[in-house]
């Protein structure tokens, strides 16, 4: 072994021996450090992790979505309009869409009803989300009766309920025919509830949305990337909320954390005296600091970051999920895909111990040029 | 007898293996899951869908994204917030965004002020 190596390996032991003799106090700033990185480690991942799902999926979504605005308000597609927009150019498909909500008395919850073609649903069937399924107690072939808005009892059989991984999307979810949407809802012949185009070019989206709004000023264009920027920000926004909620705790460890490295006790202070006076170089003292910082920190990080993994990906989060993933009547279970991005976790790294090791360094310094005798004293 | 620096390098090191390996094998991690991704991807392309089913209890719950300009104020101007998940969706983006930015005219938004 290098004398260097040599060196560096008895300055770890001094270092270990030097943290046992004040066990609780180091263990005690060990437990709390681990605690604020996993904390802080389980929010980034989950939100990540949640993040990386929705834009994903949602990167299938219509590229634009075409509403129509009365007195500033969401309102039927009209007969007719859906030719108007066969002319703008770069459009490749369009399709009027049936959708729309129903409450449901017995669940006091919401589900969204869609219109898919005959070839898909057939009349007086209907194909249900799992969470819907599992609340309601349906299961493939059962009939279920919904009293329209109007008032009539209409009865459908399940032909099938959509798979359990499609929850987080589809777990209010109740697809039907169009004519029986259409009876259901008792929906005007020819309308629609919004229109979704298809454009051959990405490059082309924002000029077909500009041309639309031009064409029809009525119209409200969203698109894809809104679409998922909204869920960019779902995400962000409560990430934010949770850290501001943690911001009290972030702040009494920094102020734990920089009493302990920056502030030297009495009994450090004749330790380091001891040590200069039985021919410790100044670079010895605070090699053997700077060691200790790293020790507690790297140690703080890693643990930390590995129970906040485990936590998310294996428990599901389930000491944040209630607020990282809100609740609702129809909520649906969904496995988190375990995506970590590495600048996140290298920020992590920068923000929990580059600061606690460099608070060590100054006081060491000017607690180790200092004359010995006058150290002790 | 195993010194001390020995174990505490030894036990940091298992642990720094152990957050390189997540990162190295993420890829590997999530591949897993891709099937089921694929699928849903599938299905939000089939269906034409928008959103994800997280709050159904409003209409600019359920539907973030497809939710008028003026949610969650939706009812009448200045209207409070009926749903305590109105609390962990963020704000529209138009009343968050800088004031300077607000000069580029944003495709599918109105041209008119809100």
């Amino acid at each position: 072994m290098s004398p260097w190596l040599e060196k560096q390996f008895h300055l770890i032991d001094f270092t270990l021996a030097s943290l046992a003799r004040r066990k609780t106090r180091n263990l005690g700033l060990l437990v709390v450090y681990t605690l604020l990185v996993f904390v802080l480690a389980s929010l980034t991942l989950y939100s990540n992790a949640l993040r990386s799902e929705a834009k994903h999926v949602l990167a299938g979504s219509p590229e634009v979505i075409l509403q129509r605005m009365v007195a500033g308000r969401h309102d039927l597609i009209p007969p007719g309009y859906l030719d108007k927009i066969g002319r703008i150019r770069g459009v490749q498909k369009k399709e009027g869409r049936l959708w729309g909500y129903y409450y449901d008395p017995v669940l006091n919850a919401n589900y969204t009803f869609m219109a898919r073609p005959a070839s898909e649903v057939a009349d007086g069937m209907i194909m249900v989300g799992e969470a819907l399924a599992r609340e309601r107690g349906l299961a493939k072939n059962n009939t279920i009766s919904f009293r329209s808005y109007s008032g009539k009892l209409f009865t459908f059989e399940v032909a099938a309920v959509l798979s359990p991984d499609s929850e987080l999307l589809s777990a209010d979810l109740v697809l039907l025919s169009e004519d029986d949407f259409r009876r259901f809802f008792e929906y005007p012949d020819g309308h629609y509830t919004d229109i979704a185009l298809s454009v051959a070019n990405p490059q082309e989206v924002r000029n077909v949305a500009a041309k639309l709004t031009a064409a029809l000023p009525d119209s409200r264009p969203i698109l894809r990337e809104e679409v998922q920027r909204t869920y960019q920000s779902v995400f962000d926004w409560r990430e934010g909320i949770l850290l501001t909620v943690l911001a009290g705790a972030i702040l009494a460890f920094a102020i734990l954390a920089w009493e302990k490295a920056s502030g030297l006790s009495a009994e450090e202070k004749r330790e380091i005296g001891i040590l200069k006076a039985i021919g410790w170089e100044t670079g010895d003292v605070i090699r053997m600091k700077v060691w200790e910082g790293l020790l507690i920190s790297l140690t703080a990080f890693l643990g930390g970051f590995l129970a906040a993994y485990v936590h998310v990906f294996h428990f599901g989060a389930a000491v944040f999920a209630p607020v990282l993933k809100g609740w609702s009547v129809l909520y649906p279970k969904f496995a988190l895909v375990p995506a970590v991005d590495g600048l996140q976790v290298a920020t992590l790294f920068f923000f929990t111990v580059f600061p606690y090791t460099a608070a060590i360094l100054v006081p060491i310094w000017r607690a180790a040029i200092t004359d010995p005798d006058a150290v002790m004293r | 007898m195993l010194r001390p620096s020995t174990l505490a390098l030894s036990i940091i090191g298992l642990l720094a293996c152990a957050v390189l390996g997540i990162l190295a094998f993420s890829g590997l991690l999530t591949a897993a899951h891709q099937p089921r991704l694929d699928a849903n991807r599938e299905l939000v392309t089939r269906l034409g869908l928008t959103d994800l089913a997280l709050f159904t209890e409003a209409r600019y719950t359920r539907h973030p994204s497809q939710a008028d300009l003026h949610s969650a104020l939706q009812d009448h101007p200045g209207a409070f917030d009926h749903f305590p998940s109105g609390a962990l969706l963020a704000p529209p983006a138009h009343l968050t965004r800088l004031h300077s930015d607000t000069h580029e005219p944003v495709a599918g938004k109105t041209v008119s002020p809100d």
